[in-house]
């Protein structure tokens, strides 16, 4: 095992889960491959989404992944920075919208 | 930490970089100074798709750098081009090109640099050339057009010779432009880009072909050319009005100043396994050096114009123009290194953009 939980040459070995699991590994990738592909949206907007999701879940692969991605599709830092603050203010509602739960309990015990 | 290629102000010859002399170069993208872990040779990658030794297909294009005198200093350029540099080819050495020229079967002429434009007999060449009815490329960086006001007239100048003009442009945002070939390059460069579409230039219908170079401004690799050239029409002409025809996209070969940025800014390593990872052997079917011959400012023979800037001359007995031999140069075994990793990384890179 290695000493931290991250360790950035893991992600060249993503294509090694097969190794363990071969059809679900191989069904997961060619899924992956097709979501990616240029349809009613563009690969380059797929990119960028996929850029914001991964902040969203915040996984460091996925992050390190899609930064390369969408400045290998061409696009602009301030691009990449807004498709970061679209998940950042959705996390940001998410969390927000949650306190109209907490003034209804609010009201409800309140006299 | 900037993605950004930072601008350098002078060549590295200028500078007395250890980087200028090819030996060091050289040493580090084959030996393992650099990088200790074993990457897979290129050679090898050749042999098991059985094309190795590599041999021209055809030698169709005949690329002539016309010097490494340029009005900029790009910070990835592969010449290590600027003003600072004075080689330029010699009339009398364009003069054994033109001979050759008329006598062999080669479609296009391309012409490349530095900055061709700036050699005192470009104008000469252009015109004794263009007598031979061959495609005429000229590779202009844009910004040369506006450098001095005995240029300005360049877009007719090529017009009048029926030039395709090829020119780079990185990004359509200047700060990504910029960030690799200068403050101020982009602007300047919408500026010229105009000038050649007023002349018809990039214009459907005129049969003057604008063709433009993209290529990473940093350590990565071109996305699909389509795409980039997709988002760079809708961008050229919604923000400046700005028509092109093809979009080229280039990989960023690791030699020269690119190699330089990227020993500096720590990326080399991972930039080379970049490179190998996304090794495409039909790429490398399609390598511009099997239809190419790169002839250096001072007359030599390369099998492009990476393998002249490292000084790996042709593996023929003519490495010279003066000792040109047509047929001995149609069959040699094309020089290859790990720098070679650029040529087919993706949908490959040459002169003329994706292979693949
Ligand atoms: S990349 Fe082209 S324009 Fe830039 S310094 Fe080199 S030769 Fe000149
Ligand atoms: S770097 Fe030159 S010799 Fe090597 S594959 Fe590319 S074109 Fe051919």
């Amino acid at each position: 095992m290695s000493k931290t939980y991250y360790n950035s040459e893991d992600l060249k070995k993503f294509g090694n889960i097969t190794e363990f699991q071969e059809e679900m590994g191989k069904k997961f990738f060619d899924y992956y491959g097709s979501v990616f592909e240029e349809g009613a949206l563009t690969a380059r907007e797929k990119s960028l989404i996929a850029l914001a999701v991964s902040h969203a879940i915040q996984c460091p692969y996925c992050i390190d992944a899609y930064s390369s991605d969408t400045m290998e599709k061409g696009c602009t830092e301030e691009e990449m920075m807004e498709a970061v603050h679209v998940a950042g203010a959705i996390r940001g509602g998410a969390s927000l919208v949650h306190g109209v739960q907490m003034m209804n309990k609010v009201k409800d015990l309140s006299m | 930490m900037s993605i950004a290629v930072k601008e350098k102000k002078q060549s590295l010859q200028f500078r007395g970089d250890d980087l200028a002399n090819v030996k060091t170069q050289l040493k580090i993208l084959n030996g393992k100074e650099v990088i200790q872990k074993e990457l897979p040779r290129f050679q090898e990658k050749l042999k098991a798709i059985d094309i190795f030794p590599l041999k021209p297909t055809q030698v169709d294009i005949f690329q002539m750098n016309l010097g490494k005198m340029c009005n900029q200093v790009c910070a990835h350029c592969h010449v290590d081009a600027g003003p600072d540099r004075k080689e330029i080819m010699t009339k009398e050495t364009m003069q054994v090109c033109l001979d050759i020229l008329a006598q062999y079967d080669v479609s296009t002429i391309d012409m490349t640099g530095g900055a061709p434009e700036m050699n005192p007999n470009f104008r000469w060449f252009v015109e004794e050339a263009s007598k031979l009815g061959k495609k005429f490329i000229d590779r202009c960086n844009l910004t040369i057009i506006l450098a001095n006001p005995k240029y300005h007239d360049l877009p007719h100048f090529f017009k009048e010779h029926n030039i395709e003009v090829v020119s780079s442009l990185p990004h359509y945002s200047s700060k990504k432009t910029d960030s690799q070939r200068g403050d101020g390059v982009f602007d300047k460069s919408i500026k010229a880009l105009q000038m050649l579409n007023e002349v018809g230039y990039g214009i459907e219908g005129t049969g003057l072909p604008l063709n433009l170079v993209y290529n990473p401004s940093g350590a990565f690799l071109p996305g699909s050319q389509e795409t980039l050239e997709k988002q760079f029409k809708h961008k050229l002409r919604k923000d400046f009005g700005i028509e092109f025809n093809n979009l080229y996209a280039i990989t960023n070969i690791p030699i020269s100043r690119f190699l330089e940025y990227l020993l500096q800014s720590g990326n080399y390593e991972g930039y080379m396994e970049k490179l190998v990872d996304a090794y495409n052997p039909a790429a490398a079917q399609n390598v511009m050096c099997r239809n190419t011959l790169s002839i250096s400012w001072d007359g030599y023979i390369y099998d492009c114009d990476f393998n002249q800037m490292l000084d790996l001359k042709v593996n023929a007995k003519s490495k010279h123009i003066k000792d040109f031999d047509f047929d001995e140069l149609s069959n040699r075994d094309i020089v290859l290194g790990q720098h070679c990793f650029g040529c087919t990384a993706g949908a490959g890179s040459s002169c003329g953009g994706e292979v693949a």
